[in-house]
């Protein structure tokens, strides 16, 4: 970095001096409108060329999405997804070259009850949606968060597809497509009447004020900003996953830029996700089975994504968040974002470099085996990383907790180990509140039953429910999952001994890992 | 109304732990900070009875509570070491020399032998950037066989999100292990006891035992990027104390791209001692001074190394870039 300027002094001309009359770089005839990076000046035309060449680029290099697939795009409203969902419009169209062949549908999930909107205000954003996707002629649906609370239980168990091998299906499948079917026959418009009916029915008017209550219960059972809004990325994910799954589409396509990655791989590091990183940044996250969500706009900085709207005048709304007017110190990721987003003007790589070393990064392999697999997170659906060896950031933490805890002396701490995956802490030996805060949600204390929520979770979102005072609150759907899964470990622990396996492991350790 | 502490119910609590936000009192605090190193070295199984333990000692907080807490749990759990202190003195005015009281005024109250190694002695020249490999070959001269030195939790995270920031996968894969195992014949096995201990549970620690440390920065540390990873991390530890544990346990479960290429260990053409490159950065820099060229190594010169490995002058070009400039 500081490199360049110490050993090519004086040869690196300055990018800005002649800006304004220079040429395009690509085509060598009209002017430069815009500087993307120092070095790069294109023209209008070629900027254009060069994003779009980038979309298809990345869906015709990664071979994931088949044509006459349905595909789900959440759109947040926000210039990210929207320059997606343009491009996607462009890319459908009748003269595009190299033409996009997937049926497309938008989703959007509306959180206004999340900061507390009035039921008017929060029908003027989905009204400024639904023009901002009539324009579009897709099938469209406008979700309320609320929605959540009425999702299956089965939403939280990936679901496994026998495939063959994708690689060489694609090829084949991209040949049927060109054969049996003439060129016309991908016509987004076709659900019309459908779709308008799906979006009455979930028209917030007949969303019952009791769930926007539940909801808002849950959320101010939450103490930091840090776990609203991991909780609510949770919750936003698993309403996305079964629409498209109800709906019948198969891909969910986020869109994630390279900027916003690079923010939520740091992030994800200060939230102790390091063994999700690739899962989480990577092009395709198979997490969910049968429904993969794709991130094509993963390669475009938000600069990139700013300058195309801006002179393509592609439509996008303001919709406050979250995180929308919090401080920078108010939660992890909206820290990161700061941290990241100031970095970048001292050292112009610092987001490209973060988002290759995400790229460095294994993904975790999906095994189809439901019984072998391992067992996953609860909320996140990630492999569980909690069982580790007894020196680990894990185990230390666990231990710290225990130790600074009425009536442990420390020979009992380190002696016994195994019973600290269970739960933090000895629970029924605390008496005081002060200490219970530690732990409040350990064993469920204040939800009355004797759930084991913890076990069920990978480390990050253990912290989250940390720092959740209750869990009552939690959508039901999470709640009736857990006790199957508590159920069945229960079951699957009593039987242990009569279990046996192919590779001699021992029933009970396999059960635990 | 006074907090109680909550492990032992009786005593006043005096403070609230940074990393688990419980309040102690100051007996359990030090029974609490002591154990868990206790657990640490035990679950890792870092030392063996009978070994030779080095406590690298800068008279800094970290090693000073380091070579008191190794000198307590020592002699209450057994662990049958021959504990040392070595310390390397690299002339760096007023830094060490303040520092290095230190630890003559440890070496007394806590009876542990101290050998002081000086650059001078190990490589005729005074300057930074040789610590490690001075405090390995230190180690050597007095019959060591372990090193441990006072990383501590914040050190380690910090170090994570430095190589995340500058893409350094090799360094990511291995910064987080609590111990290097031998390397080669040069190279004495690593461990950090303290990696699991907070920074600022480290300095509780320290001004409640009334160690006697010394507090300043060194003056040739702070490296920029660096400084911005530190920033980060105090402020994450603001947002959230239990964040630098988080970065600790996606630092320990992070999987790498078996094709991403790494950089093999090799040794240095020119003395032997472990290097990525033909030639390591301590002979790089010596070659640098000796030939009149004080920039040589000051970055990155790979490709001059072959050159210097056989003797061979640089061209002019080469020369002009790496002389010091003329004021």
């Amino acid at each position: 970095m500081c490199q360049v300027d110490e050993e090519y002094n004086g040869l690196l001309e300055s990018p800005v001096a002649s800006s304004a009359t220079k040429k395009c770089n690509k085509c060598k005839e009209t002017t430069a409108a815009l500087v993307l990076k120092p070095g790069e000046s294109l023209c209008r035309g070629c900027f254009k060329e060069h994003f779009v060449h980038k979309f298809r680029a990345m869906l015709g290099k990664n071979r994931i999405i088949f044509p006459g697939e349905k595909v789900l795009l959440a759109v947040s409203g926000g210039s990210s997804s929207c320059a997606m969902l343009n491009q996607v419009q462009e890319g459908l169209g009748q003269n595009a070259h190299k033409k996009l062949r997937f049926k497309p549908g938008i989703v959007y999930i509306d959180e206004g009850c999340l900061l507390g909107q009035s039921t008017e205000k929060r029908q003027k954003t989905m009204a400024q949606i639904n023009s901002l996707f009539k324009m579009t002629g897709f099938p469209h649906h406008i979700i309320p968060l609320e929605m959540v609370l009425n999702l299956p239980p089965s939403v939280l168990e990936p679901v496994h597809l026998a495939t063959d091998d994708p690689a060489g299906s694609y090829k084949e499948a991209v040949d049927h497509f060109m054969q049996s079917s003439p060129v016309h026959s991908v016509d987004p418009r076709v659900d019309r009447s459908e779709l308008s009916a799906l979006t009455d029915a979930t028209n917030p008017q007949l969303i019952a004020e009791a769930q926007t209550q539940t909801l808002q219960e849950l959320f101010s059972r939450v103490k930091t900003l840090t776990a609203k809004e991991d909780l609510l990325h949770t919750l936003r994910r698993h309403l996305l996953v079964s629409t498209a799954r109800t709906e019948g589409y198969s891909k969910l396509m986020l869109g994630e830029n390279c900027t916003r990655l690079a923010v939520k791989l740091l992030a994800n590091i200060a939230l102790g996700r390091g063994a999700q990183l690739a899962v989480d940044t990577a092009f395709c996250d198979p997490r969910y089975g049968d429904i993969v969500a794709v991130k094509p706009m993963r390669d475009y900085t938000a600069k990139e994504i700013s300058l195309y709207n801006y002179m393509w005048n592609v439509p996008y709304v303001f919709i406050p968040s979250l995180e929308t007017k919090t401080a920078d110190k108010s939660s992890i990721q909206r820290l990161t974002e700061s941290f990241v987003v100031k970095l970048q003007v001292d050292f112009p790589s610092t987001v490209s470099t973060i988002y290759r070393t995400g790229e460095k990064l294994q993904t975790a392999s999906v095994t189809e085996d439901i019984e072998r697999a391992p067992l996953k997170c609860l909320f996140c659906m990630c492999t569980l990383d909690t069982a580790l060896g007894e020196t680990s950031a894990f185990q230390a933490t666990l231990i710290s907790e225990q130790l600074s805890n009425v009536g442990t002396t420390p020979m009992q701490a380190s002696l016994r180990p195994d019973t600290q995956t269970k739960c933090g802490a000895p629970c029924d030996q605390q008496d005081g509140e002060e200490h219970c805060q530690a732990q409040a949600v350990c064993c469920s204390h204040k939800g009355g039953d004797s759930m084991n929520l913890e076990s069920l979770l990978c480390y990050s979102c253990q912290q989250t429910v940390k720092d959740m005072t209750s869990v009552e609150f939690l959508p039901q759907y999470i709640m009736s999952e857990a006790q199957r899964r508590n159920r069945r470990s229960q079951i699957r622990h009593e039987i242990s001994e009569f279990l046996l396996t192919e590779d001699g492991d021992s029933p009970s350790i396999k059960a635990d890992s | 109304m006074p907090i109680q502490c909550s492990k032992c119910t009786e005593q006043r609590a005096v403070l609230k732990r940074p990393k688990t936000g419980q309040s102690l009192c100051k007996e359990c605090f030090f029974i609490v900070f002591e154990e868990e190193i206790h657990h640490t070295i035990v679950s890792a199984q870092l030392f063996k009875p009978g070994e030779t333990v080095a406590i690298g000692a800068s008279g800094g907080k970290d090693s000073t509570v380091l070579a008191h807490v190794m000198k307590v749990l020592n002699e209450r759990y057994k662990y049958g070491l021959n504990l040392m202190l070595l310390s390397v003195d690299e002339g760096i005015t007023g830094y060490r020399d303040d520092s290095l009281e230190t630890v003559k005024r440890n070496q007394e109250q806590y009876d542990l032998p101290l050998k002081i190694v000086s650059y001078e002695e190990l490589y005729g020249w005074t300057m930074d950037a040789i610590v490690k490999q001075a405090l390995d070959r230190g180690a050597k001269l007095l019959n060591v066989d372990k090193i441990c030195t006072g990383h501590n939790a914040d050190d380690l995270a910090e170090t994570v999100l430095m190589n995340v920031l500058r893409g350094d996968i090799a360094r990511l894969r291995r910064c987080t292990s609590i111990s290097t195992s031998s390397g080669g014949e040069d190279v004495l096995p690593r461990c950090k006891p303290l990696k699991y201990a907070y920074e600022k549970e480290i300095v509780l620690y320290a001004y409640f035992k009334k160690l006697d440390y010394f507090s300043t920065e060194c003056i040739y540390s702070p490296n920029a990027y660096r400084g911005h990873a530190r920033a980060f991390l105090k402020d994450l530890e603001s947002v959230r104390p239990s964040a630098i544990m988080a970065v600790l346990h996606s630092g320990e479960n992070l999987s790498i791209k078996e094709s991403v290429k790494m950089p093999v260990q090799g040794t240095c053409g020119r003395c032997g001692y472990i290097s990525s490159q033909a030639l390591c950065k301590a002979c790089v820099l010596l070659e640098g001074l000796n030939r009149g060229l004080p920039k040589l190594g000051i970055g990155k010169h790979h490709r001059l190394h072959e050159k210097l490995l056989s003797q061979q002058p640089l061209s002019n070009a080469e020369e002009r870039k790496l002389k010091a400039v003329d004021f």
